[in-house]
């Protein structure tokens, strides 16, 4: 039986443009929905396999504000057993090493014996969380993996290396950290819609305040005009792309 | 002041993102040392003097013959002495080993480094949201880590070679940093047969390919110009194409020489894997895609019709 705790952060959903807050220290979120990156939902579908296979219970966990529920309950539709939140009102004033300590606290009070995290969040791309994780628990840790099993009590997890493909095996307990492309995330159920609803949130407030991340400010990447040279349109432009791809000895 | 470079190696010598690193170290104003885990490859010292490394740590060991995030960053952290900033490549392993650093010395660490401020205390700018955005961000703590963007600057032999000396050190590892460690590796081609990463043409494709089916035309592009194909996320998640194909946030990051995007509008998580290109010619239906306004070139119009039109071109030139 392992108990999984799966760590997710609800981020703006930035497809196109990007606008800052007047201050410069946030995204303007207001005419955008939220999310979670990729990683994170590869790590929550693998939560709820590990779970599911040994008898243990998945755990969703986000450090957040009020609104961050929204994200919580969408893993719990997809089988978490459970979700906590550690509500924050200002979630930009923690950086890696604050976010990494809060949830420390919560796994050393409940004790799950394996947590997944997402390899990067999709905002802040910190790296390092899972890590920081591991050395306040004293556990070993993995990272970047695509997929993870346990069998008697070992970790089994594999991903891509610079030679091919790592197995790594380890006892637990252990932290791990998802990279996106192992397993299919699966929709949500009429069932687990239901379910995920009416599910108790464990709200909990932070233990200490943060040290900050060290954010002076944001800004947008100076808007490069746009140069394009247009070829020509449809098929009729195949002879002036071939020009080019000589041109640039590309076409051999 | 001296900065302290990870540096990784292939089979053949210092890695390009290691040497780009060692570039952007330069920038500091400083003196430049670098630390080798495991083994140091033939030459790879000199490599590393060229582009004005003073001395080059070398880390051996039982402990570092097989990976381990930890055992290396014991290394790395032996190495760093008096270093004022310790960097590394932003590789999966540089990442890795500078946050196991991070940890360990309760130090801040800042990724995804574009450039640098130096100072009293030290100001990066920093890529976020996949570089659609930029964060100035202070690190205090000494030394401050920084993993390096690949291809914040470019790779090249200092103006002034420095001596490169060779210091050996075997330093001790905890066992408990070995307990997370590579048990087996399984090459596999499929991981990047086609050297998507390292390819100096990319031919890419996206939603506008319509299905599993469409893309024959762009896969004979790519091969045309002897070059590989990658895909949109969109691509990926509809089950078109495999994962490892994949261009993005979360998919491999590239740089050719000329990226050839088809029917791929250019959103923010695509953009983020393809910035780096150094000519972009876009294939679209939509002038005002994102992906044209921010391509060197661009051809209006279907990638169904237009592709086969250009791999015909091609062909009928070759004779």
């Amino acid at each position: 039986m392992t108990d999984v705790l799966v760590c997710i952060k609800r981020v703006p959903d930035v497809g196109g443009e990007v606008t800052l807050t007047a201050d410069g220290q946030g995204v303007d979120a207001r005419h955008v929905g939220f999310t979670v990156s990729e990683h994170e939902n590869c790590a929550v579908e693998l939560a709820v396999q590990v779970a599911a296979a040994t008898g243990g219970r998945a755990t969703v966990l986000t450090l957040g504000p009020a609104e961050a529920v929204e994200q919580l309950r969408s893993a719990l539709a997809v089988g978490c057993d459970d979700a906590v939140l550690i509500e924050v009102c200002e979630p930009g004033s923690y950086g890696p090493a604050d976010v990494a300590r809060e949830i420390a606290a919560v796994v050393a009070d409940r004790g799950d014996e394996l947590v997944l995290l997402g390899n990067d969040a999709a905002d802040t791309g910190d790296f390092q969380v899972g890590i920081r994780l591991a050395h306040l628990l004293g556990r070993p840790v993995v990272n970047g993996v695509r997929t993870v099993a346990v069998t008697d009590g070992v970790l089994v997890a594999r991903g891509d290396g610079v030679d091919g493909v790592e197995t790594y095996e380890l006892p637990l307990p252990a932290v791990a950290t998802v990279l996106e492309g192992g397993v299919e995330p699966r929709y949500p159920s009429l069932k687990g819609r239901m379910k995920a609803k009416k599910a108790p949130i464990d709200t909990r407030a932070p233990r200490s305040a943060p040290a900050g991340s060290g954010r002076v400010r944001l800004l947008l990447p100076p808007a490069q005009p746009s140069t394009v040279d247009v070829l020509g349109e449809g098929p009729q432009a195949a002879a002036a792309v071939v020009d080019l791809l000589e041109r640039m000895g590309v076409a051999r | 002041m001296s900065v302290l470079v990870f540096a990784e190696t292939t089979g053949g010598g210092i890695a390009e993102t290691s040497l780009e690193t060692v570039a952007f170290a330069r920038g500091l104003d400083a003196e430049v040392d670098a630390v080798v885990v495991g083994e140091l490859p033939h030459g790879a010292a000199g490599e590393l003097a060229e582009h004005g490394v003073r001395t080059v740590h070398h880390a051996t060991g039982d402990a570092f013959g097989a990976y381990s995030g930890a055992a290396w960053a014991t290394a790395v952290q032996a190495a760093a002495g008096q270093s004022r900033v310790v960097l590394a490549p932003g590789t999966p392993r540089g990442l890795e080993v500078l946050a196991h650093l991070a940890a360990r010395l309760d130090v801040a660490m800042a990724a995804n480094v574009v450039s640098v401020v130096p100072d009293d205390e030290l100001v990066v700018t920093r890529q976020v949201l996949g570089g659609s955005v930029l964060e100035e961000m202070q690190l205090p703590d000494t030394p401050a880590l920084l993993a390096v963007a690949g291809h914040a600057v470019e790779a090249a032999p200092a103006p002034a070679p420095a001596v490169g000396t060779v210091r050996e050190l075997t330093p001790e590892v905890a066992p408990a940093d070995l307990v997370a460690r590579v048990v087996s590796v399984e090459p596999v081609e499929a991981v990047d047969s086609s050297g998507l990463t390292t390819a100096s043409v990319v031919v890419g494709a996206g939603r506008g390919a319509g299905g599993p089916d469409g893309f024959g035309a762009v896969s004979e592009l790519a091969e045309l110009l002897g070059g590989a194909l990658g895909v949109s996320r969109v691509v990926t998640s509809l089950g078109w194409r495999p994962h490892h194909e994949q261009i993005g946030q979360t998919g491999s990051r590239i740089s050719p020489d000329l990226y050839i995007p088809c029917g791929i509008s250019g959103a923010i998580q695509h953009w983020a894997g393809c910035a780096s290109s150094k000519t972009i010619l876009a294939i679209n239906t939509d002038p005002e895609a994102p992906m044209v306004t921010k391509a060197t070139y661009a051809v209006i119009g279907d990638m169904h019709e237009i592709v086969p039109a250009i791999n015909e071109e091609l062909r009928r030139r070759r004779g």
